[in-house]
């Protein structure tokens, strides 16, 4: 292993050997040659670390000074937080200002000499080896690990058994029961609730061309039971209204109620939920990746990447007079998933 | 060393602010009024001048009792919210037949939308144009609005109000431009083809904190500034990595880069 500067290498004696990869020689920078460029690079470089010691004392006194909630009108980039603008600012400026230096003083003032460094041999030394073989030899002869079979084979059945319990642990990823996809909250007679007001809703509250948001009544108990949004994401609806002639096809006799469908709200591609109705086409567009529905034509999609239908929920009204579903989803709801078939 | 040049951008965004609230202000006064004054009273003399209009501009489409043909829908019972809102942001007439009615300068003028008004009104029942008091949302609920904006527009319109692509070269339109008459009026009559939010689906209460919320959007203090548009992962995605990538594929040049 040698080295060698670029100088030493151009005015060596090579012994005969020329260099595979012979260096290009080496030119002089500037701050090598000028003192008094050395001298500016070394004011540089020590500049940019005060200031990044300024801008953290500068950090400390925004924290401390500036108001959280005050704001910073910057023109054509919008208000912004004062506090938060300036903190990072700061903080930034100062770690970008260390960075900045060093490589600046890199760069400049250290040596840039190129050096040849060429590589250890990758073997050990033939005695190192044969000590270490000899050490090995003896722990297997010591250790009994030939002759005793019972305990070496029982070590190897031990330790071929141990990552079982790691492969088991997997199965805590999947749903635990995959029915829990299959099922929404939606049952016969659950009223529809329009979404966030809650208000259950009669026939005539609908026009056509009408697009509401609902839920199930009950989903709120079942939410607070469960402290999750599962029930909800699977039972969100959109109720509809077109005219009873425009209904072309539907998932089921009589599905409609004169002309009010309902559909999950669910994207059967990858469960984005959906209420961009298009009351004149009576298409629904995913917003994600553009599968588009036909509503008037029970679901079927027209466009896009997602294979199946647009579930829908059969309704009718209560004797109340209030909209209800007249049964549970027929076919689960939202993305398919292994088990679905 | 900022705490000075804080407080006086702090006083510049108050003063900026005052200025849009009460530039809002008068607007939004200026823009009630005239709907209080173009409500239709359906007296016969404008029903006339109103039918003149119709057979003049619109029957062609239209059809000319109203009934509506190939080329237009009927409309007979879409009130006089819908004439306003489609003839007042000059979206009818068309230019052309397209997928698309977009926002244009008016054709007519505030007298001959009034008429118009009052003569489609007079072909069937329909919702009426909005009174200054309905869209007035001084007592509206922010919040509120914005979950209901949120759950019933943002799909389309986007979450920031921004409008957004839909089929076949339609859009839903940005806004940012839309008064409160005109959002009224849009929610009750589903122009082209947004869906409709009768009041017994969205009551008044509701429709004047979604109005209240879109006001919101409107004056524009996205605390995050500068907001790309605030079209979402599109713009954020573009610029990241083309200033941010840009940005680093610049210094790693500059690291290794000789020096003479």
């Amino acid at each position: 292993m040698s080295e060698k500067t670029s100088t030493e290498l151009a005015t060596a004696e090579h012994h005969g050997e020329e260099p595979l990869f012979p260096l290009p020689p080496h030119r002089h920078r500037l701050t090598d040659t000028d003192p008094r460029a050395a001298r500016r690079a070394e004011r540089q470089v020590a500049t940019m670390f005060v200031l990044s010691a300024l801008l953290v004392v500068a950090f400390v006194a925004v924290y401390v000074g500036v108001d959280v909630r005050s704001t910073l009108n910057l023109g054509p980039f919008g208000v912004v937080n004062a506090s938060n603008l300036l903190l990072g600012l700061t903080m930034g400026g100062a770690i970008l200002l260390i960075g900045i230096g060093a490589i600046h003083w890199a760069k400049k003032l250290m040596s840039d000499e190129e050096i040849v460094d060429e590589r250890h041999p990758l073997g050990s030394p033939k005695e190192d080896q044969d000590a270490a073989l000899e050490a090995f030899q003896t722990g297997v002869a010591e250790s009994g690990f030939v002759e005793r079979k019972i305990v070496r084979r029982s070590l190897i059945g031990a330790l071929l058994l141990f990552p079982v319990p790691l492969i088991v642990f997997l199965k805590d990823m999947g749903p635990t029961d995959v029915n829990v996809l299959r099922e929404t909250l939606w049952k016969k007679g659950d009223r529809i609730l329009v979404d966030i007001t809650l208000q259950p809703l009669r026939p005539e509250d609908l026009n056509v061309g009408t697009l509401v948001s609902a839920s199930p009544e009950g989903l709120n108990e079942v939410q607070e039971l469960e402290h999750t949004q599962n029930a909800r994401a699977k039972a969100s609806i959109i109720l509809v209204r077109m005219k009873p002639e425009e209904i072309r096809s539907q998932q089921g006799d009589n599905w409609d109620y004169q002309g009010i469908l309902a559909f999950s709200k669910i994207c059967t591609h990858v469960g984005c939920p959906i209420a961009l109705y298009q009351q004149r086409t009576h298409h629904l567009l995913c917003p994600c990746h553009q599968s588009t529905f036909d509503l008037s034509d029970s679901g079927n999609v027209v466009f896009g990447p997602a294979a199946r239908q647009m579930p829908q929920l059969p309704i009718t009204v209560d004797e109340e007079g209030y909209l209800v579903a007249a049964d549970g989803f027929q076919q689960p709801v939202g993305p398919s998933f292994w088990e679905r078939g | 060393m900022t705490s000075s040049s804080v407080r006086r951008h702090k006083a510049t965004g108050l003063a900026v602010l005052l200025v849009g609230l009460l530039a809002t202000g008068f607007g939004y006064a200026a823009v009630t009024g005239t709907a209080q004054a173009s409500a239709p009273t359906a007296n016969a003399s404008q029903i006339e001048a109103g039918k003149k209009l119709y057979l003049e501009g619109c029957a062609t489409c239209h059809g000319l009792a109203g009934q509506g043909s190939s080329d237009g829908p009927s409309l007979i019972g879409v009130g006089a919210a819908a004439v306003d809102f489609q003839v007042k942001t000059g979206r009818m007439p068309l230019a052309q037949p397209t997928n698309q009615a977009p926002r244009k300068a008016p054709v007519y003028n505030d007298e001959e939308i009034a008429a118009l008004a009052a003569f489609v009104a007079s072909l069937g029942a329909g919702p009426a144009i909005p009174t200054a008091e309905q869209v007035d949302t001084e007592d509206a609920n922010l919040a509120e609005g914005g979950e209901l904006f949120r759950t019933n527009c943002a799909q389309c319109h986007n979450f920031a109000g921004k409008g957004g692509a839909l089929s076949y070269g339609k859009y839903a339109p940005s806004l940012m431009d839309a008064t409160p008459t005109e959002i009224y009026e849009a929610m009750l009559t589903g122009p082209q083809n947004m869906p409709n939010f009768p009041d017994a689906s969205l009551p008044e209460e509701e429709k004047k904190a979604i109005i209240k919320y879109i006001e919101n959007l409107q004056q524009g203090d996205s605390p995050g500034g500068l907001a790309l548009g605030s079209l979402g992962p599109v713009t954020e995605g573009v610029f990241i990595w083309t200033a941010g990538l840009g940005l680093l594929l610049a210094a790693a040049v500059w690291i290794g880069a000789k020096v003479r």
